[in-house]
């Protein structure tokens, strides 16, 4: 129960200035800039644009900015912001078959036609603090080769022979749970619009599980791939699909074993994973808790794993909808906590009656 | 259209620094759009999450129409975009492309490229270790 209760006004406002200094740490050091850390945190930048779902990298840097770099507080930002928005329109759906890809890998063939290209990565790093950027300075140029072609897909190799189930292309109208709440059991498109914006370290976490044992899944990476599409979009008024900007998104496609089953000869499936800007954790998290959801369509045992179970991944994915009901703990609760004070002390008191 | 609309709106605006005459039809009005995207790449459409998008229609004195959709919230950029589409359909076309489009589309090609080429210098060149026997 909340009661309203008036006072405290001068304590916020002192409490919101106190917060802006603080933010601003010590004044001797430089303010810091949002194209800096548009362009030098552009990791964070990435996350914050796919679980705020909304694709807007200066955005994004202003949200964490002013959130003091808690993301998940930049995200809330930006999920209120986004509220605020006029929806435009629904764009075509981007092709990332034609990506610009900076990066682009895959586990399960060596010599891919395409190539593998490991692009700007963490991996083989050596994980040592590096001291040298400690000191400002300039990185050296990275070095340049001829640019090499679109690259295909690896699934399509395996879809040629038959040997992995196939993806139907449709122009079915998908759900949208930013305009109807979720409903249970979700289709596959309303699961991967949920995965695609929920909480990274929840959707990573559930899929090590799954690696783990529960909820048997071990996937190889397919293919993982990094770069810019170009967003295009239907205008009524011109008659025409144009192409209304480019954003850059981390596609993850996982193949999976399947048995077979008396009807169907024994073939991979698929688990798929799509965030915006590189986000790379984020993507093969994705594809492989996509592809525990799909245990039912498959045939597959219910073993009881969380990972297997939609309403307990679909539910909690949301750091917003989990920190608002999380943190609403820290509001008064002065009545509720009276009436369970006034019920303990009279539960005593009745038991001390009783045992004299 | 989308030259236009991928445009840094600092470098648009310094290519055409003044704005034609121009009468405003609607916006610049900014906005989301739903990016979808496909279940493995090439299934059925899912919805992604959305992007911010500004719009803006204009009409030239002469009576042409423009319209500008363009990637972000920057409403100058828009408006910009749209002058130059309505400019587009005059006899115009020929200076707006020289002094604005292929300036723009240089740049561009230049910062793709760029790219590109630092990703293929990442690309794995594999070699078999052969053993020495006959």
């Amino acid at each position: 129960m909340y009661v309203a209760v008036k006072g405290g006004e001068r304590a916020i406002d002192n409490a919101h200035a106190f917060l802006a200094e603080e933010r601003r740490g010590d004044p001797a050091v430089p303010d810091l800039s949002v194209a800096q850390i548009r362009e030098q945190m552009a990791l964070a930048v990435n996350r914050v644009m796919t679980e705020g779902s909304l694709y807007d990298p200066d955005l994004a840097a202003l949200a964490i900015k002013q959130a003091r770099g808690d993301l998940i507080e930049a995200i809330f930002l930006i999920r209120a912001y986004r509220t605020t928005l006029p929806r435009l329109g629904y764009s075509t759906p981007v092709d990332t078959g034609k990506m610009a890809t900076t990066r682009r890998i895959s586990a399960t063939y060596k010599d891919l036609p395409g190539g593998q290209i490991l692009g700007p990565t963490f991996d083989y790093t050596h994980r040592l603090i590096d001291f040298a950027l400690a000191a400002e300075g300039d990185a050296p140029p990275a070095p340049q080769a001829s640019p090499l072609g679109d690259v295909p897909r690896v699934t399509g190799f395996l879809d040629r022979e038959g040997l992995i189930e196939e993806e139907p292309a449709s122009d079915a109208t998908p759900g949208d749970l930013t305009r109807e709440p979720m409903e249970l059991p979700a289709d596959r498109a309303l699961r991967l619009q949920a995965l695609t914006r929920g909480d990274e370290g929840f959707i990573l976490s559930l899929a090590y599980s799954s690696q783990r044992g529960f909820g048997r899944t071990h996937p190889f990476v397919g293919e993982l791939r990094i770069g810019e599409v170009a967003v295009e979009m239907d205008i009524s008024e011109l008659g025409v699909a144009i192409e209304i900007g480019e954003i850059t998104v981390t596609e993850c496609e996982t193949v999976n074993q399947f048995t077979g089953s008396k009807t169907q000869p024994p073939q991979f499936t698929r688990g798929y994973g799509l965030v915006f800007g590189q986000t790379e954790r984020k993507a093969i998290s994705m594809s492989l808790v996509d592809r525990a959801l799909r245990w039912k369509e498959l045939g597959e045992d219910d073993t009881g794993a969380p990972v297997q179970d939609q309403e307990f991944v679909l539910m909690h994915a949301d750091n917003i909808q989990a920190t608002g009901f999380l943190e609403h703990i820290k509001l008064p609760h002065y009545v509720d906590f009276q009436s369970e004070l006034e019920l303990v002390r009279r539960l005593r008191a009745g038991m001390t009656e009783a045992a004299e | 259209m989308g030259l236009l609309a991928r445009a840094p709106a600092d470098r648009l605006a310094a290519l055409y620094p003044h704005i034609s005459e121009h009468a405003v039809l609607r916006g610049p009005e900014t906005g989301a759009v739903m990016v979808r995207g496909r279940q493995g790449g090439t299934g059925a459409p899912f919805n992604l999450g959305e992007m911010t998008l500004t719009r803006c229609s204009v009409r030239l004195p002469c009576g042409k129409d423009g319209h500008a959709y363009v990637q972000g919230r920057n409403k100058d950029h828009a408006r910009r975009a749209a002058v130059l589409d309505a400019l587009l359909q005059t006899e115009a076309i020929g200076e707006v492309t020289a002094r604005v489009l292929a300036p723009l589309a240089e740049a561009e090609s230049a910062q793709r490229t760029a790219r590109a080429s630092k990703a293929a210098a990442t690309k794995v060149e594999f070699f078999t270790m052969v053993r020495g026997e006959d």
